[in-house]
Order: C-alpha cells, then structure tokens, then sequence
C-alpha cells in the first residue's frame, strides 16, 4: 500500500502506509504537507473500499479529487498492486485541469513501473533513482 | 491471447516470436548453472538450487506484477486475480493461457497446463519425470511473485504427473 504525494510543493510515494518516496517544491512547510497526506491516506482508503463494494463498474485507477482545503487540492491514485500516489496541488493553480492530473498519475505510474523492474531496487526500499527523480523534477516544474 | 498492454511490452509479432525462444534457452541454462554449482548433491543441496530458483522467479514476478495489469482496471477480488494469472501473464510470458483452474473456494487454486511450454521440448510422458521439478521452480516463483504484488500471500508448488502437462498449486496464506 504505497502512496506517492505530489504537491506544486511535495511528492510521496508510500507502500503500506509508509513512505517510498518524498520530495517537496519549495522545502519549508513539508511537515504540513506530510500531515495533509496522511489525513487524505484515509479517505483513499475510504475509497478504495467503496470501490470494491460498489456495484457500478467502478474500478478506475485514478481516485480524483480526494478532498479540497482552502490552500490545496488533493488528488490520489491507486494501482493494482496497492501503491497509493497522493498529489497535493496549489489551490491558486487553476491552470491544471483534469485530464493534466491523471496524465501526471500516469507518468508517475510508468516510472514506478521501471523502478520495480530495475534488478538493483528491492521493492519496499526507499526509491532512489535518479531517473525517477529527473521525472519528478521536470512534472513539478511543468506544474510550479 | 494477448493482452493489449502485453503486445505493446514486446513490440509486436517479430520480436514476440523471438523472445519466446530467448527465455526457454536461458530458462534452460539457468537450470542446468545452479544445478551444476551445487557442492552439496544430496537433498540439502537440491533444495537450495530449488529455492534459488523460486526466488530468481520471485523477483521477475514481482516486476511483472507491476508492470502488466497496468492498463486493466481495479481486481475486484482474489478470484478475478487468479484469472489474470492464467489468461494475462501465461500469455505474456508461455504465449498461452493456462488450461484449467480450479478451487476450493477456500483459498486453494489448481491451475492445469496441459502442455506446459517449458517441459514440452524434453519428453512426452513419463521419460524425464524426476528432473521436471527443477524446470518448474522458477515458474513457482514467477506466480508467488506477482501475486505478492497484487497483494496476495501465497505459497505456490508444481507437480506433474506426466510431461509435459503440470499442475499449479497455489494456496492462499492468510494471516
């Protein structure tokens, strides 16, 4: 149950509710971003087992719009294997739309991807890739 | 048959043909080297080239796991995972879909291939029975290892009762 949290701000990345990867744009306040994603873990919970209950084909990936705070908007993302990326977006930055966001998941799904077939990286180790880091850098540019 | 998300992995028909023929001879040297390395040839040292194996499939698997249900949608539940074993990842990776899967409906699923592509170069029968497990161990892992990823905890062993069909015992671990 990993999750990745991306903010105009921060990114994490966690695996059963623990961290595989955190980065943050621009570096102060990532205590409070830290604590804004772990109260929206709950509510990816929440949905993800909402969706299984559900009778309606509801089995996307993309969760959408966790909740909105006054500063920031959430957005989480689930893959199959249980990783949750959690994206923390600037309020004042109306520019991004949707289909934007569920690109960025699906970059960020890809690049997952190729860190877990990377022979070297354990899986539940912190990621440290540069190539996974180079991707954030140029989303989170794109974004700020 | 293909998955959309497995053709577009290997890049259509030519390539498709050669990696096929690709992973049974380093399937097949990757037996025969952890086989020969073993200092120890009694039981002991079997079953540690066994699990050798299992983990490297383990490993593969794992990545797999990750890597091809990427464009399906939410499982909704550990059968609909199951399924995806025998039709997604046998035809990814044996370019067919597993014959028959059973259960119990308590955690214990049987998957049957009736001419499993890594024991069908050696024999037709009962010729080659003893060596079988040792070409099986890697494919054990492969499943453990992509069912780890998609969140189930399982123990998986083969048996086969006459090249070259076998079967897959998958048990649910629950904790």
């Amino acid at each position: 149950m990993g999750w990745i949290l991306v903010t105009s701000a921060t990114v994490i990345l966690f695996l059963q509710n623990y961290p595989l990867y955190i980065r943050s744009v621009p570096t102060e306040n990532e205590l409070k971003f830290h604590y804004m994603v772990h109260t929206s873990l709950d509510v990816v919970d929440e949905k993800i087992s909402a969706m299984g209950k559900a009778l309606v084909d509801q089995r996307e990936l993309y969760l959408g719009l966790l909740y909105p705070t006054e500063d920031y908007k959430v957005y989480g993302y689930v893959t199959n294997s249980k990783v949750k990326f959690v994206m923390v977006v600037d309020s004042s930055n109306t520019a991004l739309r949707d289909n934007e966001i569920r690109s960025m998941f699906r970059k960020l799904h890809n690049s997952y991807t190729d860190v877990m077939c990377n022979p070297f990286y354990n899986p539940g180790d912190r990621i440290q890739s540069r190539a996974f880091d180079g991707m954030v850098t140029s989303m989170m540019i794109q974004v700020c | 048959m293909r998955t959309r998300g497995a053709g577009r992995l290997l890049g259509g028909e030519g390539r498709r043909m050669a990696d096929a023929v690709l992973f049974e001879f380093l399937h097949t040297e990757m037996v025969a080297e952890l086989w020969a390395q073993d200092p120890d040839p009694g039981p002991g040292g079997q079953k540690m080239s066994l699990s050798v194996l299992e983990g490297m499939g383990f490993r593969v698997g794992q990545a797999l796991g990750e890597r091809l249900p990427r464009e399906t949608l939410a499982f909704r539940e550990e059968l609909d995972v199951l399924k995806f074993l025998c039709k997604d990842v046998w035809a990814a990776v044996f370019q067919k879909q597993m014959d028959s899967l059973r259960t119990n409906h308590q955690g214990t699923y049987v998957l049957q291939d009736h001419s499993f592509p890594l024991l069908i170069r050696m024999a037709s029968g009962l010729q080659y029975l003893e060596e079988a497990p040792k070409f099986l161990a890697f494919t054990c892992g492969l499943l453990r290892g992509t069912l780890s990823t998609l969140g189930i905890k399982s123990l998986v062993t083969a048996s086969v009762a006459a090249l070259p069909a076998c079967k897959f015992q998958v048990v649910i671990q629950r904790s």
